[in-house]
């Protein structure tokens, strides 16, 4: 209740900045995404030849839960690197908060609260514009909320961990490009992974996204089987909790040595 | 402005010694940054915290700040040990940090009000803190300006301010002026004394001299990890060095007469020669009726720089 209470404290902090400071993000948060599915759902998808490896549905349909996830991930990435650093090293909100009754480990999980609701906002919003546009299959859609979000954190907690051990940010580059850009891509978002070599595949089973677009479209077109559903969410819940135990590690190591 | 008379009574049957450690060691890894220091800093005192880099100070603050853990020793702060009741002491320090960490995209306002959430208080309290912290620290007219523009003496000010935001019984100031022009200086000094008159317990690191002289009732020097001296500033004055101290330049490379008679210590620099006596004007006529003849010669009262000096040393520390 107490670690509850502390870490709501911190997600206030980043609120109240994100009130005076959100149309710095809004077009990456926001617009992006939308653009994205614009122009390959609406426009590249009027192209695309409706298949039964897609499930027969139009193109628009099959990529906007997916693109949900990947977009979430995308959010969750950027989330997760430079603005904690900062806190760490530039701006150094952490280092004052843990002069307070707040603790590492709090000040991990406010961070987390924080880069969860962006997610969700962002998704919601993005499921909403999807609905408008014609993307939505159904009302299974609105699952892509809930999993993108589990996505994004599930992805973004290591991630958050691995920062709080970093003296500069030139990491980032790489896992932006090595990490999360083929993770944007080759997950089965824009075409189903069942095209890729075989060998390529165990390393798709790895990623977050994966599991997510398997949720996120499997809800929304109706085909997702029980079992299925929990291993998925049991493997994302699963890189949730190392991603956080190791983070309250770290943050330990970085505030209070 | 500060203490209520409700809290004369929760303070009844405090502890009276707000610190207290003994054989306190720090180590990281091989590096042994403190090495066993005993230190007590009593209720209502300003206590100091001298050494030149590297000396522990910081190391120190941070374990008495329940930030940083111990390696050995035995620490308390406010009565209680900081390994199992950190947050419960932290709730009730002021911690001002040697680099401002003020979240410089918020208000002046903003900063203030949201540090008192992190200690729990309603956003009605942290409201009303905020208004009587923003005249204290005279930034009232820019409560609503984000801080990233403001100088330096304004963040300072703004970072005192902010650690008092929960009505500390123990402000810790780390280097509270390092970086400030003399003005934003004396105005903080001004500020410290209003919070030493309201009852709070100080305890300052630095390495101004006439900063401790005019805040610490008592200090330690802490060189290599160690306490080298301890007491009141005057004490620390009368127990390492002389009333007065004259200074005598010569031209570089002049060979420098022996003097050692004249004076009770006589410190050899490159061009000059440092005669601590008890009377300068004196001692100066009397070398000047022994055939020396300086370039320049000026006396002085003895001052914390000389202790320091010379518990310390005058190698420079990177």
């Amino acid at each position: 209740m107490q670690t509850l209470r502390a870490s709501w404290f911190g997600f206030e902090k980043t609120w109240t900045w994100y009130r005076r400071n959100w149309r710095a993000t809004a077009v990456s948060g926001f617009l992006t995404p939308v653009l994205f599915l614009v122009a390959l759902g609406l426009g590249f998808g009027s192209q695309v030849r409706s298949t039964a490896l897609i499930g027969g549905v139009p193109y628009l349909q099959y990529l906007a839960p997916a693109l949900a996830v990947v977009t979430a991930v995308q959010g969750a990435t950027f989330e997760a690197t430079y603005p904690v650093l900062s806190q760490f090293m530039w701006q150094k909100s952490f280092v004052a908060m843990v002069a307070t009754p707040i603790t590492p480990a709090q000040v991990l999980y406010s961070q987390m609260m924080w880069i969860g609701s962006q997610m969700l906002l962002r998704s919601v919003v993005f499921v909403g514009v999807a609905a408008v546009v014609g993307a939505a299959a159904g009302p299974g859609i609105l699952w892509a909320v809930l999993f993108a979000t589990l996505a994004g954190l599930a992805f973004s907690a290591p991630l958050v961990a691995y920062s709080a051990t970093l003296e500069k940010p030139e990491a980032f580059t790489n896992i932006f490009r090595f990490v999360m850009m083929p993770m944007t891509l080759f997950t089965g978002a824009f075409f189903p992974v069942s095209q890729l070599p075989q060998w390529l595949l165990p390393l798709v089973w790895l990623t977050p996204t994966w599991h997510g677009i398997e949720l996120s479209r499997g809800a929304a077109f109706g085909t997702l089987g029980l079992l299925p559903a929990l291993g998925h969410v049991a493997y994302l819940v699963a890189l949730i909790a190392l991603g956080m135990a190791l983070g309250v590690k770290f943050f330990h190591r970085r505030l209070a040595t | 402005m500060r203490r209520e008379l409700s809290d004369l009574f929760v303070n009844v049957g405090r502890v009276e010694n707000l610190v207290e450690a003994k054989a306190l060691t720090k180590h990281f890894g091989s590096f042994e940054a403190v090495r066993g220091i005993d230190v007590e800093v009593r209720r209502g005192e300003a206590f100091g915290f001298l050494g030149p880099n590297g000396a522990g100070k910081s190391s120190t603050m941070r374990m008495i700040s329940c930030v940083s853990g111990r390696t050995g020793g035995d620490l308390k702060v406010l009565g209680m040990d900081p390994e199992r009741e950190g947050p419960k002491i932290r709730a009730r320090l002021g911690v001002v940090p040697q680099l401002d960490n003020l979240d410089t995209e918020l208000t002046v306002r903003q900063n203030l009000q949201i540090y008192g959430r992190y200690f729990g208080m309603s956003r009605q309290r942290c409201r009303e803190k905020a208004d009587e912290l923003l005249e204290f620290a005279q930034l009232a007219d820019r409560a609503d300006h984000e801080v990233e523009p403001l100088s330096g003496g304004m963040k300072r000010r703004l970072t005192i301010a902010r650690s008092l935001v929960n009505d500390p019984e123990l402000l810790l100031l780390d280097e509270p002026t390092t970086g400030l022009d003399p003005q934003a200086r004396h105005l903080l000094w001004d500020r410290l004394f209003r919070l030493k008159q309201d009852g709070v317990t100080l305890i300052i690191t630095t390495h101004y001299m006439d900063e401790a002289e005019q805040l610490c009732d008592r200090l330690v020097v802490m060189d290599g990890g160690r306490i080298a001296a301890e007491g009141s500033p005057s004490e620390l004055i009368g127990r390492y060095s002389t009333r007065e101290v004259l200074e005598l330049r010569f031209r570089p490379g002049a060979e420098k007469p022996d003097l050692e008679r004249f004076a009770e210590r006589v410190e050899v620099l490159p061009d000059r020669l440092l005669l601590y006596t008890v009377d300068g004007e004196q001692t100066l006529a009397t070398v000047h009726e022994h055939g020396v003849r300086p370039v320049q010669s000026l006396v002085r009262r003895s001052s914390l720089e000389d202790v320091f000096l010379r518990l310390t040393g005058r190698t420079l520390v990177d």
